[in-house]
Formats: structure tokens, C-alpha cells, sequence
């Protein structure tokens, strides 16, 4: 089974060559893994793979979120999965977790082919997912957490809680960890939480170990602590799929690395013959420069000043102002802060401290509705809980915030919410069957649009942003981002968060990075290249100043 | 990923999947809940089949009087419950709102106030109770379930303190006659007529203003509804100060129909209200929830009701009857839906057979 | 509260008493249970003081007798709230079966008493199963299905017993005995509820069934991503529930010594003021059973005071109502306020 024949420079990003001819039913021990993938150069080609991902296919409608893609996960190896957002990594996470169901493909364990019906049924098979945002009792012990169905017993099927609680200390000991068995587990820290779900894998034997972006909201001591609870893990044997935007923590904890992109795999090799910029490149794989749309930045007014912003735990003193016809990007690894900062702007989150101020006038804290007034738009990060009400109609989800302007007398007319929204549908492009359909039939690109619609019909003077083109297609993703683009050149202030370094420094003319809720940099896009970003955003010095 | 938290437990949601709206235009949106309500219009055929079955007296023409009449204040009431259970709340106080404003109505009569002076009041504490209730439940965070539990045994736990076991009468003969003739020129008792006017004010504000865009909002997707700038607290409380106030109406009506105010006098009858609501097919929190349904409902209810009185069929008989609408009215959906979705797990393993 | 880390399989301190402490600790740590101790004990003596007769043995095995069998359902109610559910058919199955038991005895006085508890506890069952099936079918919440359910129940009831009532005379000696029997002056009755309370409190600790419940109504998701079988276990403590109202019904009738239509009626809202006062989370997740129970004897204790302190029984809706919204509220501050505790308490380890 071949992984990755492709050479990291393939400017194509054609993916693997064909698998080798296998009849049905044939276990996988029976076939030779080539030497591409990297498993033999990481010394770990001589064992039977733990998890074997062969060919698996699955799609959202017309949007293909795997194609083909086939991996394979060793017994006490580290393999890291990178990928741009909208890459399948999410997509991937699922499948292993059983939540999706792919159209093709095949998943073994150990040798032994499994269809998991329910996440249950994959976790009793030995995966363990590690979400990002823990799934624990918070009216429970932590030690009951972690047995959950499997507390151990004594006579008579009688609970064991001196040996659960045992047992429990002593996982943590062999992870090197300190924490009671005896607390709850509500109010514990997500670094904790995250512990938590980690010793419940290891008490349920779990064989593989998927960690879904860990890092992300961890301070840098939690990272190490994990760090070294990995290699922990590592070395007992377990095999981990490891997640993460961070380079650096790519580089520094796994031995092979999958690259996935656009739904497909490009690439898995071990980390000794890949390098930031090799890695990078076969994540994005084009040429950067022709992606965005040029831009003369012509900037006015400033129409959003931020002056030591603070909610206590998320972010402290944020200070920057957003001129009109400017694009000001606010970058950073997950968890920075970023998100929570424009949520404090726009007033769905209170703040602690601080002021913002549109065109002049303050804002209250945490009145959404004062913030549409003042004239700003909001596009949120999560489009379906937040951006869009799926199942509501187009046309009224883009009439939703404006519809003291669409009434006449308190009454909304027939019709007006269609007329209201159909400029701006055929202005952004929109693909759709009708206008009364509800959202959820739209693909992901044409959602965004809806949002940025229902924003842009009340003529903000700052549109906020939040991973705009978030899990969008190709297409549809330079399509907003030339409209974002026309949006500055006619005096629009755009604050834009992005996780996707290439957009970043496409497409704004300033860049703001924060690192663990603070400002770490503020670069315009002239002096600033990603290994500038990069290292700000890690919270490290960088020698030029800013 | 919080989002994927909803889809970890093993649903077949996906994200950004272009569904099949089946079929196009105005029945792709309306679809589901047009069919409850051609179901209700078929329902509301067959109870009256039904009826005539039962009594030759179902049909009289002077019948719709008493039919209406029955019904009247809990159809007033299903109103401004159904737009708090789309929602996604609950009030299940309104009969307790009711039996405190119709004794205090009747308190302060009997203690010498003119009676429209009485009536105000009566209606202003309706306004009372029911921000009680939202704050409660907006400001306090608290489950409306469990909260409008308590406060039904509270409200007609007051009313008990204020009138322990005597009933107030003797309010004046031109307004006690609503129990007892229709409108002039009408078959038409007085509370349906009011709930006609309430009907068609809740309908045009449902479905024609942005207050009523703003609450199917709500009860669609909370948190989107938000941050589109929806005022979610403030729409809520409204909500429940609007059923307090429609509550203490119906006490008003109530004692001044019965000629009668008692603490007790619609104990246990807020499932009558839940029923109407529930079986015009709003949906707990799904933005399903339309002002004809209450309609079709509540003439459904009352047509059942009153065959079963010309039946002679006692009152608990009846209950059991109006307990079953409201458990089979809200298995319905669910069955349909497990029908479906066992559909769908049918084709997606032929699939992957092939 | 971190433990240092020691040798595995050492003995650690604590460990001993590990499995009996849990017991204490629930009650200690859960300084709500603590709390309602002292406010009963308050209560008793105010009103002795008032009322030296409030504390004549008379008049306590009246008042736990009563208690004994809110506490019983507080039993069935406390699993069902604790997998965030709520069964408010109680009353109704009491009634049902309470008038089932009745009519049996006043057709055949000698039947025998074994047996007819036994189909006292079927009833139950089988209410129980109804309702378990409609809640775990329907996509409602088991408020409006309960509620629903409660008129069915109460109208089956009301058609059985028309305008009949069963009195004193139809029961067998035997059975009544039961009600009003006692042992070193304490009533049977209250004896049977302090077993049932305990047997129950004591299960739940030990087996893995329960603490199935408690992590159905503490994080839902998260409990069918850990292979609990949500469905199942909702279902299962609504049967409980059931089966529990069932047998009270009978232990109600040979209490009260006569039923109608009406018997039970408004104790499920009873049961859930009190096991909410005694500590039990209307949001489900948490709550014991002997906090619950404790719940109730504090909330009929107080019934019974305000009857002794003549304050007129037209006030005791009111004060019930009172009381339920009184204990919500101040759950959900302790909530809140541990919530921030236990936050706080984590910064400080983070090294």
C-alpha cells in the first residue's frame, strides 16, 4: 500500500500512485508497505500498522471532503496530520471516531476490518478522540469519569471505588501528572479536562489515540507537560495521531508526518526528510502570490479604535485601530485570543476593561445590538451555530438584522424580504434554487455568502471577519476575498481573523499578532514574511523591530 | 470544534451538505407543518362526523354557543404559549394567573371597588406574574419547566391565602351575561370573539412583523438569532409578561362568566391549554408554531369536548381522552421521524452492501 | 485537594476509609444535606417551643408516617430528575393503585395482603412503563409527557372509582395494621421508608447502573460517546418511579384506611419541591437520595409545624410553592458559586 509517491515540489499536488492490486477479503498483513510512506526509515516498517485507513471517500453533496486518502498508524509512533483548514482533517477525525460513515474505503485494526456504526462502538474498538473541548460529567468525580462503564468491581458486581480511585492515582503517576481523583470535574482547567479525557483512554486500553488540535488553548508549561505525556504514551506502545497548526510542536514531537490538502493526501514521510518549508509548501501547494487580488491600500479615518481591551482569562490589553478602506488582520495560533477579541467588540461577550469606539462614539459592553447600530457586522467563526439559522429561509436569514429597515410601519411587507435580499444575492453570486429555500440546502461557500450578505445589506462601515473562508471551496474562497478586497477599495474598514498564514499575508495591509491573549507584534504586510508571523505568533522575539 | 460536539454522538449530520428540499418553492419551506395542518382540517372533519355520530344535539345550531364557550379562554390562552414555546420555553402557570387575577378581581369587589377598577388591576397583576416568570427564567438563568411548576403552586397557593374557601359573586348582570349570550346577531360567545381579535393581532405579529421574524428566530437557532442582533432576553420576557396578561384576561372572563371567582377554579386544567398548543403542532424549540394550528386546535378540542359532554361522558372520562391527544400529538412527530430516518439507515446500508 | 504521588499500589492515606468515606463524605461535602439537618432541627424545636405537643409521640409518628410515604416516591423522583427528567405522575399512580387496592379489599376482604401489594406494584410497573417508553420515543421533554400522562392515569382512576370511596371497614385488620402499626414506638411505615431510603442510597453508591443516571443527566453527549445506554437507563428509573408510586399507593391506603378518586392528587408536586430542597439539581446530574429524603421529612415537618403554629392551611400551596422556587433559586447559587470555587482552586496548581 502505497502512501505519498509524490515529491514535496510537485506543484500539481497530484496524490499517491495506484495501490497495489489486492482480492477481496485479503487481510492487510499480507501486503507490503513500500518504503515511501516512511514507515521503514522510522524504524517501524517491520510491524503490522495498528490503524490502516485505506481509500476513504466521503462527500458533502457536491463538496468532496476525501478523496482517496489512505494512512496508515503504527504502534508507538507519532504521526502528525497537517493540513490548512478545509483540508479533511476534521472530516478524518470523524471517520475515525465514527461519527461519518465514508462512501468507500476501508478501515482495519489490527488486521481486522471494522464498520462503526456509532461512536461508541469505535471507542469500544480502541480509538480514543481527544476533542479539543473535552467531553466530561462535570457533576462527576474525576476518577468517575474516567470509568465511566467501566468502573472496576468486586464481589457481586459491586463497585470497587478504593480500587477506581487507586487506579486512577496511579495513572496519573505513571503520566507524571497531579490531580485528585476526588474533585469534580466541573471548573477544571481545558489542559486538565484534557488529561482527564486522556487518562480514560489509557484506562480503556485504547490502542490509538487521536489528538484534535490539543495545544490549542494550552499555556506553554501545559504544552510541555502534554508533550511529555506523549512520548509517555509513545513509548507504552499506543499509537497517536497528532493534529495541530503548530509547526514547531509538529516538528518537535512526531516521527512521520501526513499532509493533507483540499480533501486529498499529499504526502506522509518521516519528519527527518521534511522541513518547515518543504511541509508548508505541500500544504498549500501554489504559488501564493497569485492567489489574492492586488491590493492599493488608499486608507481614511479610523473607524474602530480598541484601547486596552481585557476580559480576564481570555485576552488583556488589546489596543489597535482600524482605519477605513484598510484590512487589518488579527493573526495567531487557535487559542490566541483572537476570537474572543472581536466578540468583546462586537458585544457578544461583556468586557472587563477597555473601550471600543466606532467612528468616535463608544460602545456599550456586551450589546450586540448597539454595535449594528454603530455600524458594524459581525461574520462569526462557527457559520453553523452562529452565522447562519439553518433552517430558516435565504431570504429571511439575509433580512434577519435589518428588518426595522424592510418594514413600513412596523409590518413587513410581502415579498420585501425577498426584494431586499435579492441584490445582494445576485451581487455576491450566489448559488441557489430559490430564495425561500432554507440555508442548510446551500453549500458551505454560498452559507458564507448568505452571511456576508445579511451584513453587507446594512452598509457597514467595519466588517469583522472570523475565518472568513473557513471549509470553503477553492472557488468560492478567492470569490470573498475579492469581494473583501472591493469592500476596502470603497472606504469599508475590514478587521479579519485567519488561522491561514497565506491569507493573511495576502490580503491585509496590517497585521496584528497576539500570542496567549497579548500583542505580540504589529507588522504592516511590507516588512512581515511567515517566518516573521510565524515566530510572533509562537511568542518569539523577532529580531526586527516592529 | 464545539460544533462537532453535537455531532459526536454518532448522528449522520454534516456539515455544509446541500439537502434536497424536495419539491420547490413556498411548499419546501411550509412543508412540514402544511401537512399537520391539512392533518388538523381532516381531524377537525372527523370530530365533527364524530359529534353528530354521538348526539343528534351536536349539530344544533344553538350548540356552537356551548361549544365555543368551553373552550374560549384556554384557546385565548394556547396563543401567547405557543410563541413561548417556539421559544424554546414553557409557562405552565397560566391557569394559576388566571385563578389569582379572577379572586383578586373578586376580593376587591367584594370590598367595594367598581368593578372596572377590579378588572384593571386584575389584569395589571397578570402583567406581574408573568414577569415574574421571566425573570426567573431570563435573568436567572433557570429552566422554564420546573420554574413555571413552581410558580403554579404559588400563584394559586396566593389566591388560596386571599380567598380560602369562600367564592365571590354577584358581579353585575350586564357583564356575567357574557356566560350566558353570544354576541348580538352571532351565535358567537363573548371570549371567542376575543379570541378572535387576539388571533388575528398574534397571526399578523407572527407572521408579518419583525417582532415575529425575531421569534421564530429565536426559537430556530438561539445563539444565531443573537448574533444577528435579536434581543433573545428581552423577547422572552416580553413573551411571558404577555401570557400573564392574556392569563389574567381569561380570569377576568372566566369569573365574570361563571358569575363566580374561586382560588380553584381551573386547578388542574392547564393541560387543556399544553394540549391545544402542543397538538397545533409546535414544535419544543424547532421555530415550527402557527396561529391557525392554535385555531384548528382548539375547535378540534372543543368539538371533541363537547361530543363527549352530549355523550354524557363524565369529566375524568374526559380527561383520559385529552391526555391521550396531548401524548399522541407529541409522538407523532417522533414516530414520523423514526420512520424516516430508519429509511435512511435502510438505503445507507443497501449502499454500502453494493 | 491534589494527592502527592507515591509508589503505585501503595497504600494511600485515606484509602481505607476510602470506600466508607464516600458515604460520609457525600453528606459532609454536600454541606446541603448538613444544612437541612439543621434547619429541621431549628424548625422542631421552634415549634415545640410554640407547641410543646408538637413533639408528643403522637404527633411524630403522624408527621414521619406522612413523610415516609412522600419519601418513597421522593425515591423514584430523585432518579428520574437525576437523569434531567421529570416524572409528574406520581400522585396519579399512588391514586391509581392507593383505589385499585381499595376496590380489591372491599370486594374480598380476605385476599391475601402479599398479594395485593404485589399487584399494587404492578400497576406501578406498568405505569412506569408507559411512561418510560412515551419519553424515550417522543422528542418532547417529559414534562408535557408526564403531564399528559398524569390526567390519563387520574382519568382511569376517576372512571374505576366513579363516586365510590372505600373506608375502614372494607380493609382488613391486617393491612391497616401496617399503616398505623409501630415498633418501640417508631410506625412501621417510617421504618419501611428509612429501609427503602437506605437500600436505595446504598445501591446507588455500589453499583454502575446508577452512576449510568448520573452521567445521562450531567452531560448527555458525552454519555452516549462513553457507551452508556441513555435510552435504556431513562427509561429504566421512570419504571423505578413507577414501581415505587405503585407500593406507596398500597402503604397509602393502609395508612389513611379509605381512598376515592382523588387520593395523591397534587403529591407530585410535592415530591419535587422537596427533593429540590434537599439538594437534588433540577437540571439533573447531581442530588442524593438521602438528601432527598431528608428533603422531604424537612418540607412535611414544616407542613406540620405551620398546622401546630394555627397557621391556617389555606396558606400551605402558597408556602410549598414558595419553597420549590426558594430551593431553585439557591441551588443555583451554590452551583454557580462552587463552579467559580473549583476554577479558582485549579489556577493555583497550574506550576
Amino acid at each position: 500500500m502505497t502512501d505519498g509517491d509524490t515529491h514535496p515540489d510537485d506543484p500539481t499536488g497530484s496524490y499517491q500512485g495506484a495501490a497495489p492490486q489486492r482480492e477481496g477479503g485479503q487481510s492487510v498483513g499480507d501486503v507490503q508497505t513500500v518504503a515511501a510512506d516512511g514507515a521503514s526509515a522510522s524504524g517501524l516498517g517491520s510491524q503490522e500498522p495498528v490503524l490502516v485507513l485505506e481509500h476513504a471517500s466521503k462527500s458533502f453533496g457536491a463538496l468532496r471532503a476525501l478523496q482517496d486518502v489512505s494512512l496508515s498508524l503504527y504502534a508507538g509512533e507519532v504521526q502528525g496530520l497537517v493540513g490548512e483548514n478545509g483540508a479533511g482533517k476534521s472530516t478524518l477525525v470523524k471517520i475515525l471516531a465514527g461519527a461519518y460513515r465514508f462512501e468507500s474505503g476501508h478501515l482495519f485494526l489490527d488486521g481486522e476490518e471494522k464498520v462503526f456504526e456509532t461512536t461508541a462502538q469505535s471507542r469500544a474498538a480502541g480509538i480514543a478522540i481527544i476533542f479539543q473541548e473535552p467531553l466530561l460529567f462535570p457533576d462527576l468525580s474525576v476518577a468517575e469519569n474516567i470509568f465511566m462503564c467501566r468502573q472496576p468491581l468486586r464481589s457481586g458486581r459491586r463497585v470497587d471505588v478504593r480500587r477506581m480511585r487507586r487506579e486512577a492515582l496511579a495513572l496519573f503517576e505513571s503520566l507524571g501528572v497531579t490531580l485528585s481523583p476526588d474533585r469534580l470535574a466541573e471548573g477544571l482547567s481545558i489542559a486538565d479536562q484534557q488529561l482527564v479525557e486522556i487518562v480514560k483512554a489509557v484506562a480503556a486500553d485504547a490502542r490509538v489515540m487521536v489528538m484534535d488540535e490539543p495545544t490549542a488553548a494550552l499555556t506553554a508549561t501545559e504544552v510541555e507537560r502534554l508533550f511529555k505525556i506523549v512520548n509517555m504514551l509513545r513509548d507504552k506502545g499506543t499509537a497517536v495521531l497528532f493534529i495541530s497548526h503548530r509547526m514547531d510542536e509538529v516538528f518537535a514531537l512526531c516521527q512521520r508526518i501526513t499532509v493533507l490538502r483540499d480533501g486529498r493526501l499529499i504526502v506522509t514521510k518521516p519528519m527527518a526528510e521534511m522541513d518547515e518549508a518543504s511541509v508548508i509548501q505541500a500544504m498549500v501547494g501554489r504559488d501564493l502570490g497569485t492567489l489574492f487580488p492586488e491590493r492599493t491600500a488608499s486608507t481614511g479615518d479610523v473607524v474602530l479604535k480598541v484601547e486596552h481591551l481585557t476580559s480576564l482569562g481570555a485576552f488583556t490589553d488589546i489596543s489597535f485601530e482600524v482605519r477605513s478602506g484598510e484590512i487589518v488582520a488579527l493573526a495567531g495560533l487557535a487559542g490566541a485570543g483572537r476570537s474572543e477579541v472581536v466578540r468583546s467588540i462586537f458585544g457578544i461577550d461583556r468586557r472587563d476593561a477597555g473601550r471600543v469606539e466606532v467612528n468616535g462614539r463608544e460602545l456599550p459592553s456586551g450589546v450586540p445590538s448597539a454595535a449594528m447600530e454603530a455600524g458594524i457586522g459581525f461574520v462569526p467563526e462557527d457559520r453553523r451555530q452562529q452565522g447562519v439559522l439553518m433552517n430558516l429561509s435565504i431570504e429571511r436569514n439575509i433580512a434577519l438584522p435589518s428588518l426595522s429597515q424592510v418594514a413600513a410601519h412596523h409590518l413587513v411587507p410581502r415579498g420585501s424580504e425577498k426584494r431586499f435580499a435579492a441584490d445582494w444575492v445576485s451581487r455576491l453570486r450566489l448559488k441557489y434554487g430559490r430564495m425561500n429555500h432554507p440555508v442548510a440546502t446551500l453549500s458551505g461557500g454560498n452559507q458564507q455568502k448568505v452571511v456576508l450578505a445579511k451584513w453587507l445589506a446594512r452598509h457597514p462601515s467595519l466588517l469583522i471577519v472570523d475565518e472568513p473562508t473557513h471549509g470553503i471551496d477553492i472557488g468560492t474562497k478567492a470569490e470573498v476575498h475579492r469581494l473583501l478586497a472591493e469592500l476596502a477599495a470603497q472606504g469599508v474598514a475590514i478587521l479579519m481573523i485567519s488561522s491561514e498564514m497565506p491569507e493573511v499575508l495576502g490580503m491585509a495591509d496590517r497585521i496584528v499578532v497576539l500570542f496567549e491573549g497579548r500583542i505580540s507584534g504589529v507588522f504592516s504586510r511590507e516588512e512581515v514574511d511567515q517566518e516573521v508571523l510565524m515566530r510572533a505568533a509562537s511568542g518569539l522575539a523577532n529580531r526586527a523591530a516592529s | 470544534m464545539s460544533s462537532d460536539v453535537q455531532t459526536a454522538t454518532g448522528g449522520t449530520s454534516q456539515p455544509d451538505m446541500p439537502l434536497d428540499p424536495g419539491g420547490g418553492g413556498l411548499r419546501a419551506r411550509l412543508g412540514p407543518l402544511m401537512r399537520w395542518e391539512s392533518g388538523l382540517v381532516v381531524l377537525l372533519l372527523a370530530t365533527v362526523l364524530m359529534g353528530s355520530q354521538l348526539s343528534s344535539m351536536f349539530l344544533e345550531s344553538g350548540n356552537f354557543f356551548y361549544i365555543g364557550i368551553n373552550v374560549g379562554e384556554f384557546a385565548i390562552m394556547a396563543l401567547p404559549l405557543m410563541l413561548i414555546v417556539v421559544t424554546g420555553e414553557i409557562d405552565l402557570s397560566v391557569t394559576s394567573q388566571l385563578e389569582l387575577s379572577g379572586v383578586v378581581m373578586g376580593y376587591l369587589f367584594a370590598h367595594g371597588w367598581p368593578i372596572a377598577a377590579a378588572m384593571v388591576v386584575a389584569v395589571c397583576l397578570g402583567a406581574v406574574t408573568g414577569a415574574f416568570n421571566g425573570f426567573l427564567v431570563t435573568r436567572l438563568g433557570l429552566p422554564s419547566m420546573i420554574v413555571t411548576i413552581g410558580t403554579l403552586t404559588l400563584y394559586e397557593g396566593i389566591a388560596q391565602v386571599i380567598l380560602p374557601n369562600t367564592a365571590v359573586g354577584g358581579f353585575p348582570a350586564g357583564l356575567t351575561k357574557i356566560g350566558l349570550v353570544p354576541i348580538p346577531h352571532t351565535e358567537i360567545p363573548y371570549s371567542i370573539g376575543f379570541f378572535i381579535i387576539f388571533a388575528v393581532i398574534t397571526a399578523v405579529v407572527l407572521h408579518k412583523t419583525p417582532l415575529g421574524r425575531s421569534i421564530y428566530a429565536i426559537g430556530t437557532n438561539r445563539e444565531a438569532a443573537f448574533f444577528s442582533g435579536v434581543h433573545v432576553k428581552r423577547i422572552k420576557m416580553g413573551l411571558f409578561i404577555t401570557s400573564g396578561i392574556l392569563s389574567a384576561f381569561c380570569g377576568v372572563l372566566w369569573s365574570l362568566r361563571f358569575a363566580s371567582a374561586r382560588y380553584d377554579m381551573a386547578t388542574g386544567l392547564e393541560l387543556n391549554v399544553v394540549v391545544i398548543v402542543f397538538f397545533a403542532g409546535t414544535a419544543f424549540s424547532g421555530g415550527k408554531g402557527s396561529v391557525i394550528g392554535v385555531v384548528l386546535a382548539a375547535a378540534i378540542f372543543a368539538g371533541v369536548q363537547n361530543a363527549l359532554t352530549l355523550d354524557l361522558v363524565p369529566a375524568q372520562n374526559q380527561n383520559i381522552v385529552i391526555g391521550s391527544l396531548l401524548i399522541a400529538s407529541v409522538l407523532i412527530p417522533s414516530v414520523a421521524d423514526v420512520y424516516r430516518r430508519t429509511g435512511q439507515r435502510l438505503q445507507d446500508l443497501a449502499r454500502r452492501r453494493l | 485537594m491534589s494527592v502527592a504521588t507515591q509508589a503505585p499500589g501503595a497504600q494511600l492515606p485515606g484509602d481505607d476509609k476510602a470506600q466508607r468515606s464516600n458515604w460520609l463524605v457525600d453528606l459532609f461535602v454536600e454541606y446541603r444535606s448538613i444544612g437541612v439537618l439543621l434547619v429541621l432541627v431549628i424548625v422542631v424545636v421552634l415549634t415545640s417551643i410554640d407547641n410543646y405537643r408538637f413533639v408528643s409521640v403522637t404527633s411524630l409518628q403522624q408527621l414521619v408516617s406522612g413523610a415516609a410515604i412522600i419519601a418513597l416516591l421522593g425515591i423514584g423522583e430523585t432518579l428520574v430528575m437525576v437523569t434531567g427528567n421529570y416524572d409528574l405522575t406520581v400522585g396519579s399512580v399512588l391514586g391509581l393503585s392507593a383505589y385499585a387496592v381499595g376496590d380489591i379489599f372491599q370486594h374480598n376482604q380476605h385476599f391475601p395482603i402479599p398479594l395485593v401489594f404485589l399487584i399494587a406494584l404492578g400497576i406501578g410497573l406498568a405505569c412506569g412503563i408507559v411512561n418510560g417508553a412515551v419519553v424515550t420515543m417522543a422528542r418532547v421533554p417529559s414534562v408535557v409527557v408526564t403531564l399528559g400522562m398524569l390526567y390519563v392515569i387520574r382519568g382511569i382512576d376517576a372512571v374505576w372509582a366513579g363516586g365510590n370511596e372505600v373506608g375502614a371497614a372494607s380493609l382488613p385488620g391486617r393491612f391497616v395494621e401496617i399503616g398505623y402499626g409501630t415498633i418501640a414506638d417508631v410506625p412501621y411505615l417510617a421504618l419501611i421508608a428509612v429501609v427503602a431510603v437506605g437500600i436505595a442510597a446504598l445501591a446507588v453508591r455500589t453499583y454502575r447502573t446508577p452512576r449510568e443516571f448520573y452521567a445521562t443527566g450531567s452531560n448527555p453527549v458525552a454519555a452516549e460517546l462513553a457507551g452508556v445506554p441513555v435510552r435504556k437507563r431513562v427509561f429504566t428509573a421512570f419504571v423505578i418511579s413507577g414501581a415505587i408510586a405503585g407500593v406507596a399507593g398500597a402503604l397509602w391506603l393502609s395508612y389513611f384506611a379509605t381512598v376515592d378518586s382523588t387520593a395523591g392528587s397534587g403529591y407530585e408536586f410535592l415530591t419535587l419541591a422537596a427533593i429540590v430542597v434537599g439538594g437534588v439539581s433540577v437540571f439533573g446530574g447531581s442530588g442524593s437520595i438521602i438528601g432527598a429524603a431528608l428533603g422531604v421529612l424537612l418540607v412535611n415537618t414544616m407542613d406540620s409545624a405551620l398546622v401546630v403554629v394555627k397557621v391556617s392551611s389555606s396558606w400551605d400551596e402558597a408556602f410549598q410553592g414558595a419553597l420549590l422556587l426558594a430551593a431553585i433559586v439557591f441551588n443555583r447559587f451554590v452551583t454557580v458559586r462552587r463552579t467559580r470555587e473549583l476554577r479558582t482552586r485549579n489556577m493555583s496548581h497550574v506550576k
